[in-house]
């Protein structure tokens, strides 16, 4: 690919969506302070984040093939210009990430509402949108660099936006600050990586990358740049031992920003993981000279077991929620050491299953928390009887959430389940298995303070008003619906996993 | 009609019964009239099948794929007809006496209660008619998960705890073994079809197939077999109508009902025969058959009392199936049709007292047979019917089993199945001899004919009668089954 290959041709709107796909929610979100109210603010995010979920949908159903999108911004030709690049992984998970952002606005609008001082509420909105184009930037691009400038825009406005739950509960400012501390350092891990990739090949851009280290093969520089792009991601991957900012963050923040980070903030860092391990590095670079699996396995047989075992005993459930987070991010580490065909494709839906999952598991959660006023069980007894709607969404995505046949998590245990016993992996089979029955123990316990205790006397609380209800049952109804239809969800993902297992192959496919 | 859209009414019926009970949530006669109606229809459904079908094999009929490989799809075969026949038949009877029971007894929730019962029906329906075992699975999960509310539904400490233990077991055993069981299985047959003679044969290692019939055998654990068994009783603390259609009929024999299907069609009987997996499984069988009819023995709560009886009885049908020959496969068949029909009445009868009476122990029910002798009549007939004695319908699958036992060259299995029966007359017998020939120990209880209501008595009479024409129609129900066991030794 040299520069005398750029084409001067009139481009059309459909040859611009990938720029677009982040350039709307930036530019949204200077607009929403300059403009200053409130109800604009809350129209503008909103409209921004639909029109880059439909570009989402759009790019999807163009490289669903298989085929590959290269766009070259400002018209500079990689490796010297920024290069956008959209295959289907990405855009599956820009799919899944501008969906979320889409569905939890009129969510917010509610929540947001009864959980943030007024005079914030621009603010709040425009910080959202910088977070939803900073994890959409980094599924975009083609550019190493360009990702972690992505990552920090998104990383920045979600310390801000965790510690708006500080209005509420101050802890959330503690919090915000373990998770600064924590991000920051993955950041920096991650852009040390980057800068001795630069050293190693003077380039930046992934496909360029790929090619250069493939010539060059594995050196001391390069092998140091993947230990430290890898431990970086994983930290903001919240990959266990090093999830210790997930589960305050996830609790204090306010629920919206709870929902729209379970469902997106980790499933991007999961994406970035792929992309390098597979795309700008060789599979067989780690994996057969390096048998990162001997190291990926145990841990995430460990975020399964220990993160499972933590959920059983939380008596909040904001934070048993986070813990059973910690443990999913486990079943897809798992899938992505399988090294199959399959098991990628596990962790690619478990990716998009999981985030559908959690985030109506957590919109259920800030309904109940509205009437309820915390998040401990305590205060959560029969509450599944008084409000019929915001139970049924709890049941489904516990359901899903523990994999029970007729949901999306049931799939994604299966194909998960089927690439170990591909492998011959007989014990890691079982073991998933096992673990997910910690899953029914955590989910059951909240069934029965839902349902089977007594509500408190003279409790009036009703389901939420409808912009909260909409979005939940809708994603409610995801959690069934994507049991019995793999065709999207399934299905880009095989697509996917096949992009990524040919390597640096899959890269220049055009 | 034709038969496919009989099969999928006959699990939109139930389903539809189960929305008129949300939405008519306070008008119980009306809520109760149409769940009646729908048990009605779902029955004359599976007739119309039974009609067109006949005992051939049909289908299967897809509804729609999920994973490529995989699809929710449904069949007609004899075993899962006659299921179907038992589970829908005895939905209207469970119902009519349900409806006397809940009002009878005042219990609360009836609209919940009645909706979660069509719910739990319609997954048998499922279960019957499942064409593969990823469909199987789907509507097994289902069974467990609607009949969940039914078992907590007093909402007692105790009730909530009963009902614990139900998931916990039901749910564990199901996804860490049967769900391991059958990726394992798709991963290497590439199907999970019901094909006669089995999908597995020259696909996995001899030594493995043991592990892999263990997957099944312990992961279908609402077969109850030991040491899966304790949910059993642990679901006793539900209203008896539960206990008489669930948790004698539907959900167990579902258990069961799944093991022979897994037995004949995707192990095949004369795969397991030849390669001898099955072995283990026979004497774990014969084992549970005796000790839970031991366990039995030192209960003195009634339902409990049934309960381990129940246990012991579904291991009869483990038993034919892992016997490997087609006469045990038979008389397994055969046996999950007549168990039913004296087990329901057991449940019911044990009911019926309470709900006149309010007695649960069997110490406290000397005399009672002398002023309910309609129910501790039928009592007496189901009892027999599970010992196994003539004139009654439980007589012929045991003496298939045996034949079975003696086609597999396993003798001694005949001596455990005389002691089970012997086990049967000494834990069975004395609750009738208490009622009828013991005086009353109660000075409270009135001294002449007193039964309970009529919606409540009646239909354990009706299956007690049921028992007795089965005797002599045995030979039309081995007819009818003898396809699925065609060509086997």
């Amino acid at each position: 690919m040299s520069a005398t290959e750029v084409h001067h041709v009139a481009k059309t709107f459909v040859d611009h969506l990938p720029i677009l796909q982040v350039v709307i929610p930036l530019m949204s979100a200077p607009l929403i302070v300059m403009i200053g109210s409130r109800k604009l603010a809350w129209l503008i995010a909103f409209a921004a984040s639909a029109a880059s979920f439909i570009i989402a949908c759009l790019l999807l159903s163009q490289v669903i093939d298989g085929s590959v999108i290269s766009y070259h911004i400002g018209g500079w030709a990689p490796p010297l210009g920024i290069e956008y690049r959209i295959d289907a992984l990405s855009a599956l998970v820009l799919m899944l990430i501008s969906g979320i952002g889409t569905i939890v606005l009129p969510y917010a609008y509610t929540s947001v509402k009864a959980e943030i001082p007024q005079r914030l509420h621009t603010l709040f909105y425009a910080l959202y949108m910088l977070c939803l184009t900073g994890l959409l930037g980094m599924v975009a691009t083609g550019d190493a660099f360009n990702v972690f400038v992505f990552l920090e825009i998104s990383s920045l406005s979600t310390y801000v936006l965790v510690s708006l739950g500080a209005s509420k509960d101050t802890r959330a400012l503690t919090a915000a600050y373990d998770y600064l501390i924590m991000g920051t350092i993955g950041a920096t891990f991650f852009v040390i990586g980057l800068g001795m990739l630069y050293m190693a090949t003077g380039t930046l851009n992934m496909a360029d990358l790929a090619d250069r280290i493939a010539e060059q093969g594995a050196n001391r520089t390069v092998q140091a740049a993947f230990t430290f792009i890898v431990v970086g991601m994983s930290l903001k991957a919240a990959m266990y031992p090093l999830h210790h900012w997930l589960p305050n963050a996830y609790t204090y923040a306010p629920s919206a920003v709870t929902t729209f980070l379970a469902a997106t903030a980790t499933k991007a860092a999961i994406y970035v993981l792929l992309r390098f391990m597979f795309s700008v590095f060789n599979p067989g670079f780690h994996f057969e000279d390096w048998t990162l699996y001997l190291i990926f396995i145990p841990f995430a047989l460990l975020a399964m077991f220990a993160a499972s075992f933590v959920a059983v005993f939380q008596t909040n459930l904001k934070r048993m929620l986070a813990f059973s987070s910690i443990a999913q991010i486990g079943y897809m580490l798992l899938g992505i050491a399988m090294l199959n065909a399959t098991g990628l494709s596990a962790s690619i839906v478990h990716l998009v299953n999981h985030g559908i999952t959690k985030a109506a598991l957590f919109m259920g959660a800030g309904a109940l928390i509205l009437y309820s006023g915390s998040a401990f069980f305590d205060n959560l007894n029969g509450l599944g009887r008084k409000m019929p709607l915001t139970g049924a969404t709890m049941v489904a995505g516990g359901l899903s959430l523990i994999g029970v046949p007729g949901t999306a998590g049931f799939i994604s245990k299966w194909v998960l389940v089927q690439a170990a016993f591909e492998n011959g992996w007989w014990i890691i089979a079982i073991a998933i298995m096992l673990s997910s029955l910690l899953a029914v123990i955590y989910v059951w316990r909240m069934f029965e303070v839902l349902y089977l205790t007594a509500p408190d006397e003279g409790c009036t609380a009703t389901d939420p008003p409808l912009p909260m209800l909409i979005p939940m049952l809708i994603l409610a109804v995801s959690c069934i619906w994507f049991g019995f239809d793999t065709e999207l969800t399934l299905g880009s993902a095989r697509v996917a996993a096949d992009g990524l297992l040919a390597g640096s192959a899959g890269m220049m496919a055009h | 009609m034709d038969t496919s859209t009989a099969l999928y009414l006959t699990m939109l019926i139930p389903t539809l019964a189960m929305a008129g009970n949300m939405v008519w949530k306070n008008q119980e006669n009306l809520r109760d009239g149409i769940t009646f109606i729908c048990a009605v229809l779902t029955f004359a459904c599976v007739l119309v099948i039974l009609c067109n079908v006949g005992n051939d094999t049909t289908g299967p009929y897809e509804l729609f794929d999920v994973v490529s490989g995989l699809s929710i799809s449904f069949h007609v075969e004899p075993l899962g007809l006659m299921f179907a026949i038992i589970g829908s038949g005895l939905w209207i009877i469970t119902h009519i006496y349900g409806v006397g029971y809940m009002r009878g007894n005042n219990e609360q929730h009836h609209a919940r209660f009645f909706a979660c019962f069509s719910i739990a029906i319609a997954a048998v329906m499922g279960i019957a008619f499942a064409s593969n075992m990823f469909t199987l699975f789907v509507f097994y999960e289902i069974l467990t998960l609607s009949t969940y509310p039914l078992v907590a539904h007093k909402g007692t400490p105790e009730a909530v705890k009963g009902a614990r233990t139900y998931l916990s077991i039901l749910i564990g055993t199901s996804i860490a073994l049967l769900l391991t069981g059958v990726i394992w299985t798709f991963t290497i047959a590439g199907t999970l079809d019901f094909t006669k003679g089995g999908i597995l044969e020259g696909k996995i290692a001899p030594t493995l197939l043991p592990v892999l019939l263990g997957l099944y055998a312990f992961g279908i654990g609402k077969a109850a077999l030991m040491p899966f068994h304790r949910w059993l009783p642990a679901a006793m603390v539900a209203p008896t109508p539960v206990s008489a259609l669930l948790h004698a009929v539907a959900v167990v024999k579902a258990g069961v009902f799944s093991m022979l299907k897994v037995g004949i069609y995707i192990f095949g009987i004369d795969f397991l025969a030849s390669t001898g997996a099955s072995e283990w499984l026979m004497w774990l069988a014969a084992y549970t058959i005796i000790a839970a009819s031991v366990v039995a023995m030192t209960k003195d709560n009634l339902k409990a009392r049934l309960a381990y009886s129940t246990v012991s009885q579904l291991s009869y049908i483990t038993l034919g199936m892992a016997l490997a020959t087609s006469m045990g496969a038979l008389g397994g068949g055969m046996h999950i049709a007549m168990h039913a029909m004296g087990k329901i009445t057991l449940f019911m009868c044990a009911g019926s007292i309470y709900v006149a009476y309010h007695k649960t122990e069997i110490s406290q029910m000397q005399g009672l047979g002398r002023i309910m002798p309609i129910t501790f009549g039928a009592f007496l007939i189901g009892a027999l019917s599970i010992i196994g004695l003539p004139p009654l319908g439980g007589s012929w699958p045991k003496f298939l089993l045996m034949v079975g036992a003696v086609d597999a060259g396993h003798q001694i299995i005949i001596g455990v199945l005389m002691v089970s029966s012997l086990l049967n007359i000494a834990y069975l017998l004395p609750i009738v001899g208490r009622g009828f020939f013991r005086p009353a120990t109660d000075g409270k209880l009135p001294k002449t004919f007193a039964e309970a209501p009529l919606l409540v008595w009646m239909p354990p009479a009706i299956t007690a009668a049921g028992c007795i024409i089965l005797f002599f129609y045995a030979g039309s129900i081995q007819d009818f089954l003898a396809p699925i066991v065609e060509n086997s030794p």
